[in-house]
């Protein structure tokens, strides 16, 4: 069949007036504008908890959980309820997690907190530099994530993580944790555990953005993270973190 | 409250995520780097006395060493992906390095060395034996069928020379393992700058416990009778290395007490609740004190021939059971305390799973079965040396 370079100008010109007219169409029946492309090197994600503003109704555990479908008896993240008494080892309990909150107080009169806990999105994240071969890792938005297609489920990581977030998934036979749900952040959304925190005790915060919050949170505040002494560069922030937390 | 959890454990905790294969894993290293060590006695420091031993000793190592990536294979939640530790090593990471030490010893090491060791045998072996036999000793010569005086020498010297590149790499091979564990700061129980060399005496001790009883047991078996010097000498040294490899751990338990850090409470509650049967009366009095005692008895006093077998033989099969409990106090011990110091959980070992007991105990027995087809294959004891004995 000959094909003229008249031909191929008439094709062409009639493809180019379609995708134009489509294009018009969008705009005249007002579909929304693509949004801003998500960069990664544009942020650096990390949470900020205020304990004295947490309820411990574990509405967070349950949202975390039917986000990101978490097996039953394991979790991204969890509320832990402290009991303290002068002199003596805290009581602690956290009743699956605190999945559906916490039962009366066992000791009355005590010094008595919540404590929601996740991963901490560690910088220097000793569960990554452990990874035998570098499927769990620091996205370039400071998000520890791991790659399911690539865990050999070792679970050297889940040793190496000294705050008890990881766990081995039982049906996919590879590491699952908090990833501070990142199909979500790289959306413009927040993340499911801070949506549906009543009291707004967890807020997600972007470290590289100058106008987050958290710039303010931790010039007005006294914050520390988990175990400080592990050097992991945890960036999830704790107000008011009494000094009984593990 | 969770049924085996005492205390708070963080909630994923509660589960062990390494079993009683991983205990496996140190345990079978580490006599493969102690059985090749008492081999480099007679090679290296020219200790004669332990000449019988010295192929026995070759092959045990390489029974044990071909077993060795078999627990970690069958605990990996995806072992069809394990490739990738060589493919893409993640260089940050204590673990990826596994396959690389793992194949330089057994290629460059052992392989070369055993070959070396019974290349003059296996030319002859394949010039007198028929059929499967002939061409599986022919395809050992690897085509090099020159046995001559001039040739052997040259043997002789590679050897010597990859025997002292060997006990470096057995030191690494098995001083890595302790590090796998020793570098995880996470965990107080683990994390020690003696678990190395800690890990690497326990496995001399180990080595040459196991291949004193595999000699005695395999005499026993060929109707030779032992050669007493030789079994003097390795009780001598299994006597030397126990002494540092105790003097180390109590060196390490004396610092932990002393310095009573924050997790000291906590692994103390252990040693004395948990760890009480495996720790204290397993590892610590019967599979130390006790041998050590029978060793240093042997030292001090002279006793008769027979007693002196039943003592060796017994220290051994204590101290095999004594470095089995430690590798067990470490692994297990490791994970039965909560991260955050305030409580316990439990291991619940089981039987016909993929990590049970079951599947552990095929791969503690199949080492054994190994040397013996190795034994049959390449036989140390030459009828000279037969004679000799």
């Amino acid at each position: 069949m000959e094909f003229s370079r008249r031909d191929l100008f008439k094709i062409g010109g009639k493809i180019l007036l379609l995708a134009s007219s489509g294009a018009t169409l969008e705009q005249i029946v007002g579909a929304a504008a693509q949004p801003e492309a998500y960069r990664r090197a544009d942020h650096w994600w990390g949470m900020i908890i205020d304990i004295d503003k947490c309820i411990g109704c574990g509405s967070c555990v349950r949202a975390c959980s039917a986000e990101n479908h978490v097996p039953a008896g394991y979790f991204r993240t969890w509320v832990e309820r402290y009991q303290v008494e002068e002199g003596k080892q805290p009581q602690v309990d956290s009743p699956s997690g605190a999945m559906e909150g916490f039962p009366t107080p066992t000791h009355a009169g005590l010094k008595s907190f919540f404590v929601p806990k996740l991963c901490n999105q560690c910088a220097d994240s000793p569960c990554v530099q452990v990874c035998p071969v570098g499927a769990t890792f620091v996205s370039p938005d400071g998000v520890v994530l791991v790659d399911t297609t690539y865990c050999l489920g070792c679970r050297y990581c889940i040793q190496a993580c000294p705050y008890g977030c990881r766990y081995l998934h039982p049906e996919k036979r590879v590491v699952d944790k908090c990833s501070l749900c990142y199909h979500r952040i790289t959306k413009g959304l927040t993340t499911a555990c801070c949506e549906n925190c009543p009291t707004g005790a967890r807020q997600l915060v972007d470290f590289k953005n100058p106008k987050d919050t958290v710039h303010e949170f931790l010039r007005n505040n006294k914050v520390e993270v988990l175990k400080p002494y592990m050097a992991t560069q945890a960036k999830v922030y704790y107000k008011n973190l009494d000094g009984a937390v593990r | 409250m969770v049924p085996g959890v005492e205390g708070f454990m963080y909630p994923n905790e509660v589960e062990l995520q390494w079993s009683l294969l991983i205990v496996l894993y140190p345990y079978i290293t580490g006599l493969v780097a102690g059985a090749f060590i008492l081999a480099s006695l007679e090679r290296v420091f020219k200790v004669e006395a332990v000449r019988p031993t010295y192929r026995l000793a070759l092959l045990t190592a390489l029974a044990f060493l071909l077993v060795a990536p078999l627990p970690l294979q069958l605990h990996l939640g995806h072992p069809e992906r394990s490739m990738e530790m060589y493919l893409t090593p993640h260089t940050s990471s204590a673990m990826a390095m596994f396959g690389f030490v793992y194949l330089w010893y057994l290629m460059v090491v052992l392989l070369l060395e055993i070959w070396l060791e019974y290349r003059a045998d296996i030319v002859h072996l394949a010039a007198t034996t028929t059929g499967f036999h002939r061409l599986f000793y022919r395809l050992l010569t690897l085509g090099s069928m020159n046995i001559s005086p001039e040739a052997r020498k040259i043997d002789d010297k590679v050897s010597y020379a990859v025997t002292v590149i060997g006990i470096p790499s057995a030191f690494l091979l098995h001083g890595y393992v302790g590090f796998i564990f020793g570098s995880i700061k996470a965990n107080p129980w683990w994390s020690s700058p003696l678990m190395p060399i800690v890990f690497l005496f326990s496995a001399m001790v180990s080595g040459i416990a196991a291949v004193l009883v595999l000699y005695m047991a395999l005499m026993k078996v060929e109707k030779i009778s032992i050669n007493m010097p030789c079994l003097d000498t390795i009780a001598k040294y299994l006597f030397y290395t126990f002494v540092i490899d105790f003097s180390l751990e109590m060196l390490d338990l004396v610092h932990r007490t002393y310095e009573a850090d924050e997790s000291f409470r906590s692994l103390d509650f252990m040693v004395h609740t948990r760890l009480w049967g495996s720790q204290v009366i397993l590892q610590i009095i019967l599979g130390t004190l006790v041998p050590l005692a029978i060793l240093a008895a042997n030292q001090l006093w002279r006793f008769s021939e027979i007693r002196r077998k039943a003592m060796y033989l017994t220290a051994s099969l204590l101290t095999l059971v004594g470095i089995f409990a430690m590798r067990w106090n470490v692994v297990i011990g490791g994970q039965l305390f909560s991260k955050s110091f305030l409580g316990y959980t439990s291991y619940k070992m089981e039987f016909a799973a993929k990590e049970g007991l079951l599947p552990a105990l095929g791969l503690m027995v199949l080492p054994f079965i190994i040397v013996v087809a190795l034994v049959k294959l390449l036989p140390p004891w030459t009828g000279r040396e037969a004679s000799e004995v």
